[in-house]
């Protein structure tokens, strides 16, 4: 392998992790307030599934450079209004989140596929659209290996990456941050205070369904160019891994996102390798999920989870 | 009373819940500068009382006024704008938080579009000098102790500009000398101009600290008195309804051979951090031994140790002379143990099965209940029957599930399981708390019956009172470590109370 | 997850009930908007279930694995884990049959068949018992393990079909000669595909019952499932439970793999991507109230749909993803009771007028 290669892979890499960043920082914005997100899967299903048609409809109007951001658009509104269903289960209602996270992955896989199949008559996914290109930032994209690596890239890498920082800085530094944190940590907390837990959870898990819909948007953008069955296949769980791999903060989530987004790219690069040939293709496909495990095994569990995750909140039993 | 308004009056307030009418038509006034004791029973309507008040809950009928003018309190954040400011018995507080972050929770100061920390400390910094406090601004909560944490409960109703403080049973969990310090601390607050509201059913504290006193039972004001023109015993009689003793009846104790023994048992927690260091004591046979100690000091980890809930790293612990340190809990049961635990609901029952199946909740797989792997309900029912009837637990029918049944009910089908394996050795871990005065008695009788058949009784208690009022021998816990052991009548809460904060040793056995 | 239980506990029957038919409404709704005739689409679904007597065999072929997978995850649900992992091992189940099937085709049938069945189960068990055993013993949360064993056993299966079953040139297995068909109803039901997976799914939801409520293990399972504290206070061992309920879990994915391969397709394919036998099944667990007998129910109502689902879109051109649609609102319904009660109270006999719509 050369240079050339590990900048492509590198680049790769970063193209693979943009999808978990985003889902995984929605992720966090749920699971600190309080509320699992297992429905994360469902939520980048609708917002692949909205920006492939919001691109399409949006090219075919004409609107050729736009169009993919139009495509955006419709994921993080679609992403919003699926997450609202998980809101209005799970904290106005009272549903265990979990099954409700499930719940969401239902309706996704059903409603998703049935709107393609009424928008394009039957067909089994989306037209083709074009999506982003890549866009080299000046000089930097210039540096070996590095440059092609990471400076050359899809708009929506570059933001997933701003991304990170905003939401840390959100979390840790500001007002709602606190908040949000103190609702996931300890509600009724929050509550005594004048925070009103429930408006608190709302946002966070709307803010997820935003981010995990842009994630899917990503996927169809940048990748796949079409919405099917299969486009997003497990991305939202290992999104859900990163985030505890990362243990609920935005930046341990970038590394983990980036170390899953590295293991999907491997498939592509590994037969570079001669003793690739000897394994079989089945095995390489495993690797992301058995490191999922693996690390998982190894990572110290909930411990750092937000204590209230998972509890609704009733103020009668304060 | 003077002609300025009241800073608080509530009118007629009456609240119910289903089934139940917590609040009926209670009255009640606070003026400035006092300290009025709220007093009654758990259950009797206390925080209903004062959560309405904090906003909360909402009145079914009545009125509150503050500084004359009618108010509708809908929300924490309206009381809060009223100057109300309450002190919850179960701390607010956001563990990894801290001190500072608890306090400016909800009115965060900014600078830009953040949280100007800096300033925000400088505050707490200020409101902790001004009413002697010693806060440190930038300590984590979960590293602070609890009288610190009731502190910072405290700082977090000033900061917002509090002039009405209600504290709700704020000694629960306080050292004697913590509870002399707090004392100190709500009289400068009054000092300061601070009203308060002191809920409690501690008539030492009322008689201590209280200008007048409000009693209610059963969700009704029984009347409102003077603290100088009372005394703890008309108080009580008020509380409770009847004529109460405070000491407990006991024959002096039958003592026999040693039951349990600790010798040199210590255990860390996951962080590493030793919980149990090197602590030995030993509890004989017709004996109660309460631990003394303040919450937090070791005596859940001491109990898991005993039942084989938690490993040892080092020492022994023997049972009739049988070593069974890291023994599994199975294996520790069927030495004769039972095991009254801390936390019901967590620890003592399945709420969700039936009172029935829960009385079978440790012998389910012996005969005759197990039957060649299958279970015997019949049997199993006629068995739950009995000590229903035995122990008066009310429940319309042994397939009731657990949950349904009040607090009291729970804690004595619990005793009833556990006082029905006939054990050597009885372990209680705050037996009665959050129980009102009827349950605590029976809870109370139930030990010195076991003690008196010849069970050693071991009794944990943060409730000085219980312990003094049951143990036959005091031993006080603190980081760990037995500090002290004392007889009840050699001792006072002074002493145990230095003890319990580490700053007095008694060595050796009691008595020595 | 515990208040779940308590929901789900009580004896209301109403509640899965309204659910349903609101599930059904939503998809109406959902037709409308899309420009189709509910009507006529519900009328094709349940024709094509009871048209014929082939057919009708079908869906009952069809709500075969939907049972197992159901007590699958209920069971597993009843112990306190939610198994989202039923569907890898359904795949190891398959897998195990079909290898056992096709390389000991020398022993007699009456030896061939129970062993490949057994396999079959003992696998899945297995396969279950990985997520139960990181439970129990490193505290890893079930639902992320479950999910990525299924990605690696749908990889391990193919792997394993491709290498050592396949026919060449194909993309599935050689056939298995061990057949759990019932061919003595094929002349009643028109040569539907009726095995005895059936039977056998039935039998485990009357052991599931008879295990939980009526056995000592079944009594500590339960405890387990619903306070494990207090079940560790009172002696029992938390981790050896959670590992036996998975495993048990894993057994009945694991059963209806083989009633698929063997009973149904007689081969193993080659699979582009999840089947989503274990996603059904946690539908039809919560469907069914986590009950087994109400599993069974379930699993009969969900047959039906997804079987007569194809007849809606052949006769009314309705996409058949609507009925996940429908499946994903009445989950949502019933675990967000508070909607139905809500839906109940004020509009009740508004609900009566929608009814008839």
């Amino acid at each position: 392998m050369d240079w050339l290669t590990l900048g492509q892979m590198l680049n790769t890499t970063l193209v693979f992790s943009t999808a978990l960043i985003f889902a995984a920082l929605g992720g966090i914005f749920s699971e600190r307030s309080g509320v699992v997100n297992i429905g994360l899967e469902g939520l980048m299903m609708f917002g692949a599934f909205a920006a492939a048609v919001g691109g399409y409809y949006a090219q075919d109007a004409g609107y050729e450079t736009m169009a993919p951001w139009i495509g955006v658009l419709c994921a993080m509104a679609v992403g919003v209004i699926g997450a609202l269903i998980h809101a209005v289960a799970s904290i106005t209602f009272k549903a265990d989140q979990t099954i409700s996270g499930t719940v969401i992955n239902f309706l996704a896989a059903g409603s998703t596929l049935y709107l393609v199949k009424l928008l394009f008559e039957g067909a089994g996914e989306t037209p083709l659209i074009d999506g982003f290109s890549k866009y080299p930032i000046p000089v930097l994209s210039k540096i070996p290996v590095i440059g092609p690596g990471l400076f050359n890239n899809y708009p929506t890498t570059y933001l997933a990456i701003i991304l990170v920082i905003v939401v840390y800085f959100l979390l840790f530094k500001t007002p709602f941050g606190l908040r949000l944190r103190a609702v996931g940590e300890h509600p009724s907390a929050a509550d005594t205070l004048g925070v009103n837990v429930n408006r608190m959870r709302y946002v966070g898990v709307m803010l997820s369904g935003m981010l995990a819909g842009i994630g899917g948007a990503t996927i169809t953008l940048t990748t796949t160019g079409t919405f099917a069955h299969n486009t997003i296949s497990g991305q939202g769980f290992i999104a859900i891994a990163a985030m505890i791999f990362g243990k609920w903060n935005p930046l341990g989530a970038f590394g983990a996102a980036v170390f899953f987004g590295f293991s999907q790219a491997i498939r592509n690069y590994v037969q570079l390798f001669g003793w690739s040939q000897s394994i079989p293709q089945e095995f390489i496909y495993m690797i992301p999920y058995v490191l999922t495990i693996i690390v998982l095994v190894s990572a110290v569990g909930r411990s750092s989870a937000p204590s209230a995750l998972g509890q609704p909140y009733d103020p009668s039993k304060r | 009373m003077s002609a300025a308004p009241s800073v608080v009056e509530l009118k007629q307030i009456t609240k119910r819940f289903p089934g139940i009418v917590a609040n009926d038509s209670i009255s009640l006034t606070l003026e400035k500068g006092e300290i009025h004791a709220l007093l009654g029973e758990n259950g009797a309507g206390k925080s209903t009382l004062m959560n309405i008040v904090f906003g909360l809950y909402q009145p079914d009928e009545g009125s509150i006024e503050i500084g004359g003018k009618p108010v509708i309190i809908d929300s924490p954040n309206k009381a809060i704008e009223l100057g109300i400011g309450m002190v919850h018995q179960h701390f607010k507080l956001v563990e990894p938080f801290t001190v500072t972050e608890n306090i400016i929770l909800g009115t965060e100061p900014k600078k830009g579009l953040k949280i100007d920390y800096k300033s925000a400390a400088e505050q707490v910094r200020k409101l902790s000098e001004l009413y002697g406090l010693q806060v440190n601004p930038q300590a984590k909560i979960h590293d602070i102790s609890v009288g610190m944490q009731q502190r910072v409960e405290i700082m977090k109703t000033l900061y917002r500009g509090a002039d009405i403080l209600i504290f709700d049973e704020p000694t629960a969990v306080l050292t004697p000398q913590e509870i002399n310090e707090l004392m100190a601390i709500m009289k400068r607050l009054v000092a300061e101009g601070k009203s308060i509201i002191l809920i409690t059913h501690k008539l030492k504290e009322i008689m201590s600290i209280s200008d007048r006193v409000t009693i209610i039972r059963r969700g009704k004001v029984i009347d409102t008195v003077k603290t100088s023109e009372t005394n703890p015993n008309e108080l009580a009689e008020k509380m409770v309804g009847r004529d109460v003793t405070f000491k407990v009846d006991k024959q002096a104790p039958n003592i026999g051979k040693t039951v349990l023994k600790l010798d040199g048992v210590s255990s860390k927690n996951k962080e590493g951090i030793p919980v149990l260091n090197n602590l030995s004591f030993e509890v004989k046979a017709g004996e109660i031994l309460g631990i003394a100690g303040v919450d937090g000091n070791g005596q859940s980890e001491l109990i898991q140790a005993i039942t084989g809930l938690r490993k040892i790293d080092s020492g022994s612990i023997a049972i009739e002379g049988k070593e069974v340190a890291n023994l599994s809990p199975r294996k520790i049961s069927e030495m004769n143990v039972s095991h009254i635990p801390e936390d019901r609901h967590k620890h003592g029952l399945v709420l969700d099965f039936t009172v029935s199946e829960n009385m079978v909740l440790e012998t389910y797989y012996k005969s005759p209940y197990n039957r060649n792997g299958f279970m015997d309900s019949e049997v199993i029912d006629k068995h739950a029957e009995e000590l229903v009837r035995a122990f008066d637990v009310r429940t319309p029918s042994i397939h009731n599930t657990a949950r349904s049944l009040s607090g009291g009910n729970q804690q004595k089908a619990i005793i009833a399981r556990e006082i029905d394996k006939e054990p050597t050795l009885l372990i209680a871990a705050q037996p009665t708390r959050g129980l009102d005065v009827g349950a605590i008695e029976f809870v109370q009788k139930q030990l010195i019956a076991q003690r008196d058949q010849g069970k050693a009784v071991l009794l944990v208690s943060f409730e000085l009172d219980e312990i003094m009022n049951v143990s036959d021998r005091i031993a006080v816990i603190y980081e760990g470590q037995i500090v002290g052991e004392v007889y009840p009548k050699d001792t006072n809460d002074q002493e145990l109370g230095l003890m319990m904060a580490g700053s007095l040793k008694r060595g050796g056995k009691a008595g020595e | 997850m515990n208040k779940l239980k308590k929901i789900f506990a009580t004896d209301s029957y109403i509640v899965p009930l309204v659910a349903i038919i609101l599930g059904f409404l939503v998809g109406a709704a959902v037709m409308l908007i899309g420009g189709y005739d509910p009507i006529a689409a519900y009328g094709a679904l349940f024709k094509r279930v009871f048209g014929s007597a082939y057919d009708f065999g079908e869906a009952i072929r069809e709500m075969t694995p939907l049972m197992l997978t159901g007590l699958s995850v209920a069971f597993a649900f009843r112990s306190g884990m939610f198994n989202i992992g039923a569907d890898g091992q359904v795949l190891i189940g398959m897998t195990a049959a079909s290898v056992i099937g096709i390389k000991l085709a020398g022993l007699p049938t009456f030896l061939l068949v129970p062993l490949a069945v057994i396999g079959a189960g003992l696998f899945g068990g297995m396969w279950a018992g990985i997520a139960g055993y990181l439970k129990a013993k490193r505290g890893i949360n079930e639902v992320i393990t479950t999910i990525m064993l299924n990605w690696v056993a749908l990889y391990l299966a193919n792997y394993i079909v491709r290498t050592f079953l396949l026919i060449p040139g194909q993309n599935r297995s050689e056939d298995i000669p061990a057949s759990m068909s019932l061919t003595f109803l094929n002349s009643i039901f028109d040569n539907a595909r009726l095995h005895w997976g059936t039977v056998i799914a039935l039998a485990a939801a009357v052991f599931f019952y008879i295990y939980l409520w009526k056995t000592k293990q079944g009594f500590e399972m339960r405890a387990v499932g619903l306070n494990s504290h207090a079940a560790e206070y009172a002696g029992m061992n938390v981790r050896r439970n959670v590992m036996k309920s998975m495993f048990i879990a894993g057994v009945f994915a694991g059963l209806a793999g083989a009633g698929e391969v063997l009973g149904v397709f007689h081969y193993q394919s080659v699979f582009a991507g999840s089947p989503g036998y274990g996603f059904d099944g946690i539908a039809v667990a919560l469907l069914g109230l986590t009950h087994p007998f109400g599993v069974i129910l379930a699993a009969i109502l969900y047959g039906m749909l997804t079987y007569g689902s194809a007849g809606m879109s052949f006769n009314a051109d309705v996409p058949p993803e609507l009925i996940r649609i429908v499946i994903g609102s009445i989950i949502f319904f019933i675990a967000a009771q508070g909607i139905v009660r809500w839906v109940l109270k004020p509009f009740y006999f508004k609900r009566k007028k929608e009814k008839v719509l």
